[in-house]
C-alpha cells in the first residue's frame, strides 16, 4: 500500500451521444480515489456514482487490464495514456496524480479513428490494414516442415520480437501531429520481413498494407519521433526505417 | 509519386539535394572573405559556364520549387488528417519544437530566399540578358561587398540563417530515416553531424555577411 492518501479530483471528460452528435467536454468532480487504484477503476468509481444517479455512463473501451490487449486508449492530460511512459491506460496508476488535479480526458483523435461515443474510437481502420498484408499464408500440405529446421540469427529474432510486441492500440496515431499510422504498420511489416518465413510474401505485404494505409485517411510521418515515446511498446523508429527501404525495394521491383 | 512513403522519399531526396547545394554555396562565398580575386574568378565561372548556367542551374531551381511545393502539400494533407483537434495536448512531452515546426522553418527561409533572388540572381539576369551588358570578370566582389553594406540586410541575413538552422536540425537526420537509413551503429554518430552540418552552415552564411557589414570602406 502506498503512503498517499486519497484524493479529489475534477475531471473534464469528452461526452458525445454517438458518432453523429457533436459532443463536449464535461466536468466531474470524483472523491476519495485511492492512488493504488489504476486509471480506468478511478472512472469505474465514476461511472458507479453515475449510474446511482441516474446518469448515463461515460464509454470508454477496455479488456484485458493488464496491458497486453491494447484496447484501453484515452489522451489523459494532453499524452496519450497518460503522463506515464511505456504504460497503457490500465497499467496507469492514480499515484501518478495529486490530490486536487482537474484531468482532462478525450478519446484517440484522428480521421481514421472516428468517435462512436464519449471515448470509444472505432479503430477498424487498423484491422483493414492487417488484413491487407499484415500475415504469413500458411498452405498447409500435410508434412509441415518444423519450424527449428529454419535457423533464425539471434539479432533478427529478437528484433522481429520486439516488433511484434505492437498491441495495435493506436497512441502512435492519437500522438502523431500528422495523425499518421507508421509505427503501427512498421511494426507489422518489420516483424515479418525480418524472418524467413515472412520474406515469401515481403513485397506484397508492404505494397498492400501501405497502400491500405494511405487510402483510411491517416497522414504522412514526418518523423518527430513522437509515436516512439508514446508507444507503451516501445516500438522502435527503427521500423519505419526498415518499411520505408522494404517499400522502396518492393515498388522498384514491383507492381502493386 | 502517389503513395505517402513515395513522396516521403523524394522529399528527402530534395532536401538532400538542398543540403548539398548549400554546402557548395558557402564554399563559394567563403572565398569573399579570403580573397576578392578568387572570389570574381569562381563567381564568373559560375555565372558564365554553360553547364552550370543552362543545366545546373535548372536543376537547383526545379529542385527547389519541388521541395516546397511537396513540403507545402503535405503539410496541407497531414493538417486534414485530423480535422477535430484536442482540448489539451502537450506535445512538447514527445517531440522537439523543430521537427513540428518545418513549415514555419520553411516559409520563413522561402521569404528570404525571395528577397535573396531578387537582390542577387534578378540582377545577374538583368546584366546578363535584359540589360546586356558586357561580360566584366571583376564586378562580383564589390556588387556583393555593397549589396551587404546595409543594416537591414544584416539583420534579415541574420534571421533567415537561424531559421535554415532550424529547419536542418530536423531535417538532415530526418532525411536518412526517411529513405530508410537507420542503425543504432551509425545514427547516433549521423545525429551528431547532423547537428554539426545545421549550426555551420547557417553560422558560415552569417559570418560573411558580419564579415561584408564590418568592412565597409565608406
Ligand atoms: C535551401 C533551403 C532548404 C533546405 C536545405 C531544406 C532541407 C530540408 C530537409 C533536409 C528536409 C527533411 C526531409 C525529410 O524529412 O525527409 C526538409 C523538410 C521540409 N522542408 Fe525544407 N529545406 C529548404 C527549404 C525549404 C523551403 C523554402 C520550404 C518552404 C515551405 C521547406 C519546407 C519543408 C517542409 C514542410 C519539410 C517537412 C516535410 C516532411 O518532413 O515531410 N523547406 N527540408
Ligand atoms: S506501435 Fe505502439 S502505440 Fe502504435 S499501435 Fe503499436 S503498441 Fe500502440
Ligand atoms: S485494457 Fe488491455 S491493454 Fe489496457
Amino acid at each position: 500500500m502506498s503512503e498517499k492518501k486519497d484524493m479529489d479530483l475534477t475531471l473534464k471528460i469528452w461526452r458525445q451521444k454517438d458518432a453523429q452528435d457533436k459532443g463536449q467536454m464535461v466536468n466531474y468532480p470524483v472523491k476519495s480515489i485511492s492512488p493504488d487504484s489504476s486509471f480506468l477503476e478511478m472512472l469505474d468509481v465514476l461511472n458507479e456514482d453515475l449510474v446511482n444517479k441516474g446518469d448515463e455512463p461515460v464509454a470508454f473501451d477496455h479488456d484485458c487490464r493488464e496491458g497486453i490487449c491494447g484496447m484501453c486508449s484515452l489522451y489523459i492530460n494532453g499524452e496519450a495514456h497518460g503522463p506515464d511512459r511505456k504504460v497503457t491506460t490500465c497499467q496507469l496508476h492514480m499515484r501518478k496524480f495529486k490530490d486536487g488535479d482537474t484531468i482532462t480526458i478525450e478519446p484517440w483523435r484522428a480521421n481514421a479513428f472516428p468517435v462512436l461515443k464519449d471515448l470509444v474510437v472505432d479503430r477498424s481502420s487498423f484491422d483493414r490494414i492487417q488484413q491487407a498484408g499484415g500475415f504469413i499464408s500458411v498452405n498447409t500440405s500435410g508434412n509441415t516442415q518444423d519450424a527449428n529446421a529454419i535457423p533464425i540469427s539471434k539479432i533478427d529474432a529478437d528484433n522481429a520480437m520486439d516488433a511484434a510486441t505492437c498491441i495495435g492500440c493506436g497512441a502512435c496515431v492519437a500522438t502523431c501531429k500528422n495523425a499518421s499510422a507508421m509505427l503501427f504498420v512498421s511494426a507489422k511489416v518489420a516483424q515479418f520481413s525480418l524472418l524467413p518465413q515472412g520474406k515469401v510474401e515481403r513485397k506484397e505485404r508492404v505494397l498492400n498494407m501501405v497502400h491500405q494505409m494511405d487510402l483510411e485517411g491517416f497522414g504522412n510521418c514526418t518523423n518527430t519521433g513522437a509515436c516512439e515515446v508514446e508507444c507503451p511498446k516501445g516500438i522502435s523508429l527503427e521500423n519505419i526505417a526498415i518499411m520505408n527501404t522494404e517499400y522502396l525495394k518492393a515498388s522498384i521491383s514491383k507492381k502493386a | 509519386m502517389k503513395s505517402s512513403i513515395s513522396r516521403k522519399i523524394l522529399m528527402a531526396l530534395s532536401g538532400f539535394f538542398l543540403m548539398f547545394f548549400l554546402l557548395q554555396h558557402l564554399s563559394i562565398n567563403i572565398l569573399s572573405v579570403i580573397s576578392p580575386d578568387m572570389f570574381n574568378e569562381v563567381s564568373h565561372f559560375m555565372g558564365y559556364n554553360p553547364i552550370i548556367q543552362f543545366i545546373m542551374q535548372p536543376i537547383l531551381i526545379f529542385g527547389l520549387l519541388f521541395h516546397l511545393i511537396m513540403g507545402m502539400y503535405l503539410e496541407y494533407q497531414n493538417n486534414k488528417a485530423r480535422i477535430k483537434k484536442y482540448v489539451n495536448n502537450k506535445p512538447n512531452t514527445n517531440s522537439p519544437w523543430v521537427s513540428r515546426n518545418m513549415i514555419i522553418s520553411g516559409i520563413t527561409v522561402l521569404a528570404f530566399l525571395i528577397l535573396h533572388m531578387s537582390d542577387f540572381w534578378a540582377h545577374e539576369m538583368n546584366y546578363k540578358y535584359i540589360a546586356g551588358s558586357p561580360e566584366d570578370p571583376t564586378r562580383y566582389w564589390e556588387e556583393l561587398h555593397h549589396e551587404m553594406g546595409e543594416m537591414s540586410h544584416l539583420i534579415i541575413y541574420t534571421i533567415a540563417n537561424i531559421f535554415l538552422a532550424l529547419h536542418l536540425l530536423h531535417g538532415f537526420q530526418s532525411s536518412f530515416q526517411s529513405v530508410g537509413f537507420n542503425n543504432n551503429k551509425y545514427t547516433p554518430t549521423l545525429k551528431k553531424l547532423g547537428n554539426v552540418y545545421a549550426i555551420l552552415i547557417p553560422l558560415g552564411f552569417i559570418f560573411i555577411a558580419f564579415f561584408h557589414f564590418f568592412t565597409q570602406s565608406h
